[in-house]
């Protein structure tokens, strides 16, 4: 672990040398490195070696607490705590239940997703170790960027910015630390 | 979004360029070329016209806010409302804001799953109408409550009356689906801005605004790390939103099906709404989408493709809407119900004529117009016809209420309801609102999906899975 450095970064702004980078760099044994880009390219996935998004089955949940909530809430309002006979009709039934059933594993499943996602994302983070370096800044705008953590068991800035060059970045060059 | 199969196969084919298939973004832009563009409406003076145009709109809002704030104080007495007509200008407007609402919802998850990529130049603006939309009617459906500051009532929430809502009724089912609808909007709408605020974040020279898009941004940075979850949420959002939008106006038309007036009491109208707001919808995204393009010069993006597209979408709603407008008559007649019959020849001959006379003319007989290619793409020929649709959207709505509920089923309970000046200012109040966060929106907030149109842009994915595909056939020894 290196003290000095944050890590090494380098630019690209081809999209085929950059999973070809990823592919590289996964296979080197690289676990603390990242590519950042503008909107999502198609195939990074298995080019970073990253496995399927777990999204999926926080949604799930969302809309099974969703769906019990509404259940639990208009069977225990109706049949349960406070029985109102309204126009003869059942206290309870799961016809006219749907319709809020419906509404509310919806609703679970949007708030768990975008919590989820957040979460997955460690969102809210108002701070990246790489947030000063100009190569970093540009990556929301028209380049496409891989960072090498300096924490990384391989890292090391030469071996890190070799690599980086070899797979095609340019612009390669360590990050230092702004505070302290 | 990105993941786009077609494209892929497009890629991974010969040549990009289709004969066929018209560009979706114009003049060939650089991904810096579409980040300027669209971030540089944020950085750019405020005009004096846009401050004129604000001033009105917030003047119309005031106007509003004065109406409503009168009803308050005063009661809904003050509306036109009377026996027999207890709903007016009131549920019109809530059912036709709400409808207002759903082209956004449509266009940012149904077309989505579609894979329909030229909605990416206009999915942002006409989410944000759609949140615009819910709030104008959320306020019109609580002004009408009478006692609106019991407004909590509404919800199941433990009281000293120990009593609860009543889930049986489709006014509750209402708050639910309207709250809901609001809600997952909001959320799908702002996860999908997420990534263009860390854009503008990074544009921005300004530090104040700098240090906003960051605190909205959440500190996104674009790591791929983060686009991997990313792009599963927004599908799971889009695919939830899809029954939701359908459900949404099927719950408020059921408002009015399990009510046994005559006129109201149809199956046809789940399906007739959610149409009918589709068709509203599109018509209101096409009216502010045509002024945008114009003053924010957003031409290269909203192209007259796009235009064609959502005329095309017009067409077929409004086609629905006129098959329903028919089929209405047809069951009256077949049912055999002399009160059921009555109320349609009264709907279309009767008091209310003239609204039902404009809403045909507007929905049914002015869209057929697009069924020429040359009339889809003349852009002041369709700004009329988009506004002709809202009008006339606006009178169905009328048109169902107030004929059902002004001839009770004795002649002794028959009635004309015409409205004040308090009900029409409150009307005017909600254009104030919608406008005015429209405009505050276009200029504060990216109005197009920089991440998604960056992803549509010729050679913006990588061509990739075939030789991946070859590789992978090689390690395994096929």
């Amino acid at each position: 672990m290196s003290k000095t450095s944050v890590g090494a970064i380098g630019e690209f702004t081809d999209v085929n040398v950059l999973i070809k980078a990823a592919e590289t760099i996964r296979d080197a044994g690289y676990r603390r490195w990242d590519v950042l880009t503008p909107y999502p390219v198609h195939g990074l996935d298995s080019a970073m070696g990253i496995k399927r998004s777990i999204v999926s089955y926080i949604a799930f949940a969302g809309m099974l607490g969703g769906l019990t909530t509404a259940l639990g809430l208009q069977w225990w309002t109706g049949a349960w705590d406070y029985k109102l006979n309204i126009g003869g009709k059942g206290f309870f039934n799961w016809q006219f239940s749907m319709p809020i059933d419906f509404e509310l594993s919806v609703l679970g499943t949007a708030i768990f997703t975008t919590l989820g996602l957040f979460a997955l994302c460690r969102l809210p983070t108002w701070y990246h170790r790489f947030q000063d370096d100009e190569s970093f800044k540009k990556s929301t705008d028209d380049t496409f960027v891989i960072t090498i953590d300096a924490n990384d068991d391989r890292y090391s800035q030469d071996t890190a910015q070799d690599l980086l060059r070899r797979v095609g970045a340019t612009n390669v060059h360590i990050v230092q630390p702004t505070i302290e | 979004m990105t993941v786009d199969h077609e494209q892929q196969t497009r890629t991974n084919g010969h040549a990009y360029e289709e004969p066929v298939r018209e560009t979706l973004v114009m003049g060939h832009p650089t991904l810096r070329d579409v980040t300027s563009r669209i971030a540089s409406i944020v950085e750019s003076k405020l005009s004096m016209k846009y401050l004129l145009t604000l001033s009105v709109t917030l003047s119309m809002l005031g106007l509003g806010v004065v109406a409503l704030g009168y009803t308050i104080l005063t009661g809904i007495g003050v509306w036109g409302l009377n026996n027999p007509v207890g709903w007016g200008w009131d549920i019109t407007n809530f059912v036709f804001w709400i409808g207002i609402g759903h082209a956004g919802t449509l266009i940012s998850a149904i077309l989505y799953l579609f894979r329909q990529r030229w909605r990416t130049a206009i999915n942002r603006s006409a989410e944000a109408m759609t949140l615009f939309a819910v709030a104008c009617a959320m306020s019109m459906v609580l002004g009408h409550t009478g006692r609106q500051w019991l407004f909590y009532w509404l919800l199941p929430f433990p009281n000293q009356m120990q009593m609860w809502v009543n889930f049986r009724s489709p006014l509750m089912w209402d708050v639910f689906a309207v709250n809901t609808y609001g809600t997952v909007s909001l959320l799908f709408w702002f996860v999908g801005l997420v990534p263009d605020l860390a854009t503008l974040r990074n544009y921005v020279r300004n530090n104040v605004a700098r240090k906003i898009y960051s605190f909205f941004s959440l500190g996104w940075t674009g790591s791929h790390r983060h686009w991997h979850h990313y792009e599963i949420a927004y599908m799971i959002l889009a695919g939830i939103s899809t029954p939701l939008v359908l459900s949404v106006h099927s719950v408020v038309s059921m408002d009015f099906t399990v009510g046994i007036l005559p006129g109201w009491h149809t199956t046809i109208f789940p399906p007739y709404f959610v149409a009918g707001a589709i068709f509203s919808g599109f018509a209101m995204v096409m009216t502010l989408l045509i002024i945008a393009r114009e003053v924010l010069d957003l031409k290269q993006f909203i192209t007259l493709k796009h235009l064609d597209n959502m005329n095309r979408i017009m067409l077929a709603t409004g086609m629905m809407v006129g098959y329903a407008y028919a089929m209405e008559f047809f069951i009256a007649w077949y049912s055999a119900n002399p009160w059921e019959m009555w109320i349609f020849q009264n709907r279309a001959f009767g008091d209310y004529a003239w609204a039902y006379w404009t809403m045909i003319s507007c929905n049914v007989i002015a869209p057929q117009i697009f069924w020429f290619r040359k009339f889809r793409r003349n852009i002041p020929l369709m700004f009329v016809i988009s506004i002709f649709i809202n009008i006339g959207m606006w009178f169905e709505r009328f048109t169902i209420i107030a004929t059902s509920l002004h001839h009770d089923f004795l002649p002794s309970s028959w009635g004309y309801y015409t409205p004040t000046w308090v009900e029409v200012s409150i009307f005017i109040g909600t254009f104030g609102l919608f406008l005015s966060a429209f405009l505050l929106f276009a200029k504060f907030v990216p109005v197009i999906a920089i991440a998604e149109v960056k992803a549509i842009l010729p050679g913006s994915q990588p061509k990739h899975k075939h030789e991946h595909g070859h590789a992978h056939a090689e390690v395994t020894g096929h």
